[in-house]
């Protein structure tokens, strides 16, 4: 059975005639599907029972819901959603006091290889598809509370751009959900053909993940500066108008004395200067057998001070969740794989 | 918003194909660029399609651009690449990247076409104390092993994960690495190939003592 939900305004058009029924009968499916949020296609009561009749041989609503939550002390919550294939991912819900924020994942697993990351220590093992991107948020408990999304759980959104532009187009338009792109935050360590395509085609926020404003520092630590230079990237975003509303920040985790020095300081200034943005501060969370160390409170600190002095509006992220691995870099369902008779190494 | 700009691509022809193995080929185009070993090209079939990176698997004094690619099923573009023939055209990038080969001591690590930059290292002459360790699952998988046979002699250590043959251990890779005691800390080390090898890799590597800072890698997305 294939799923209806995932699937956008123009898609189900394509549902609606490849099954003669009327061409209205898409944009009642996606109220269906994305506003009342219904789980069968019985539920879609003003479409005709032959109509349900006719979707329901070919077709599933396709929604799934947690399998398992975990609660951290201070009131985040890691979901785990199963995927495609047997496989799981995980999204983390951070409550604060006027803002409730979603950590979605666009990938199982990753293939960056970012040497600090919890997810990539897993491989990679699928793309999301649009519906599995968009189910995360809408079948999670506290869905009606959220008021933010960021695509900054496992994967790198950039490398399912397709999938991650179909589910903003989804979470965005008036026959979706309807929500203001300015809501959403995208991460992306930098693939930068896909960050064009992007801020081209959506609306929605931009992170990005640079962690060393340095080449040769940043290449050690994420294999993608071999091919997608920082400054590259940097100069890319710089073609582009972002207006006062879309913002631009920087992810920086702090790495004891790799990237946390007066010379760190004095590169960044140097790498982003003439683009408007924020600098976000991230305490390292550590993982097995890294050879990284995080900067102590007092270092990260220091180095806001320092870079909100050379004007660059720096904040230091508070850590949540890191009890139950739901922090920044933490998430990992590899645990949960069977062990990989296939693999040629 | 100014027109999304991508990496030119420009108009080359193929020169040659071959079917190395059922579903792996190489291709020779004619070279419009110089390169340095370790770098790649985008490539694509069509101006409106998102272009692949290939890292060049021939040497830079060589005058074609050879890759080497297996067929992804799923994949949009290298069905079509093994659908080539002689005097087709394809678009192709000026060469970029800086996963580049040097005189220094290195080990090459690398997984089925990960061995691809290696082969352009070795063929550009950068062969001197290096050392391959290249895992497959048979032995009919070890890309260019005739060459790397004759460069590297007893410097070229393979691994097959489901069959054997003479002179390829059975086994893998990453549980030889495991069983080292003397990695050399003070040479680097080049991983190429998919996200999960380069991650085991780099792990084993690091639980060794090698710096991190050794550690250069390359992935395939």
């Amino acid at each position: 059975m294939e799923a209806l939900f995932g699937k956008t305004l123009e898609e189900l058009k394509v549902v609606a005639a490849e099954n003669g029924l009327p061409g209205f009968t898409a944009k009642q499916m996606a109220q269906w599907l994305y506003t009342k949020k219904v789980s069968e296609i019985d539920d879609m009561t003003n479409l005709s029972k032959d109509a349900r009749g006719r979707l329901k041989e070919k077709y599933e609503i396709g929604r799934v819901v947690p399998s398992k939550v975990q609660a951290s002390v201070d009131g985040t919550k890691k979901y785990l959603y199963p995927a495609q294939k047997g496989l799981f991912i995980e999204a983390a819900y951070i409550p604060e006091k006027d803002r409730h924020t979603l950590c979605i994942s666009s990938q199982i697993g990753c293939k960056m290889g970012c040497l600090f990351c919890m997810t990539g220590k897993q491989g990679f093992q699928g793309q999301l598809t649009a519906g599995e991107i968009v189910n995360q948020v809408i079948s999670l408990p506290e869905s009606d509370q959220l008021t933010n999304i960021v695509y900054m759980g496992m994967g790198e959104p950039l490398d399912n751009v397709d999938n991650v532009l179909k589910s903003l187009e989804i979470f965005t338009s008036d026959w979706g959900m309807g929500w203001s792109p300015r809501r959403f935050n995208v991460s992306t360590i930098g693939v930068e053909p896909a960050m064009r395509r992007f801020i081209e085609e959506s609306d929605a926020h931009l992170a990005i993940s640079l962690h060393t404003p340095f080449n040769e520092e940043r290449k050690k630590l994420m294999p993608i500066e071999q091919v997608y230079p920082i400054e590259e990237v940097i100069d890319a975003l710089k073609e582009y108008d972002f207006g006062r509303q879309r913002r631009i920040s920087f992810e920086y985790i702090m790495f004891d004395g790799v990237n946390d020095t007066p010379a760190h300081v004095k590169g960044l200034t140097k790498l982003l200067n003439g683009i408007r943005c924020r600098i976000n501060l991230i305490r390292f969370h550590p993982i097995p057998d890294s050879p990284l160390r995080g900067s102590s409170d007092e270092k990260i600190k220091w180095f806001s001070d320092q870079l909100n002095k050379k004007g660059l509006t720096t904040t230091i992220r508070r850590s949540r969740g890191e009890d139950i691995y739901a922090a920044c870099g933490l998430l990992s369902t590899k645990n949960m794989l069977k062990e990989d008779t296939e693999k040629d190494y | 918003m100014p027109q999304r700009k991508q990496k030119e691509l420009f108009p080359t022809k193929v020169l040659k194909k071959e079917e190395i193995a059922p579903g792996v080929f190489t291709i020779y185009t004619e070279k419009k660029f110089d390169f340095i070993p370790g770098q790649v090209v985008a490539i694509a079939m069509t101006a409106d399609e998102e272009p692949r990176l290939y890292s060049i698997a021939s040497g830079n004094t060589a005058g074609h651009i050879r890759i080497l690619f297996d067929i992804n099923p799923e994949g949009s573009l290298t069905p079509k690449l093994a659908q080539l023939d002689p005097g087709d055209e394809m678009l192709m990038s000026e060469p970029f990247g800086r996963f580049l080969g040097t005189e220094d001591p290195a080990w090459w690590i690398a997984t089925g076409t990960g061995v691809a930059p290696f082969i352009s290292m070795s063929e550009s002459g950068l062969i001197q104390n290096k050392k391959l360790i290249h895992g497959a699952r048979t032995p009919k998988e070890f890309w260019f092993s005739e060459h790397f046979s004759a460069s590297l002699n007893d410097h070229y250590v393979r691994f097959a994960t489901r069959e054997t043959a003479p002179g390829i251990q059975a086994g893998r890779l990453t549980q030889w690495l495991k069983e080292q005691n003397n990695l050399p800390n003070n040479i680097k080390y080049y991983l190429c190939g998919n996200a999960n090898m380069v991650v085991d890799v780099r792990d084993i590597l690091v639980s060794k003592g090698i710096p991190y800072d050794n550690i250069v890698a390359e992935i395939y997305f």
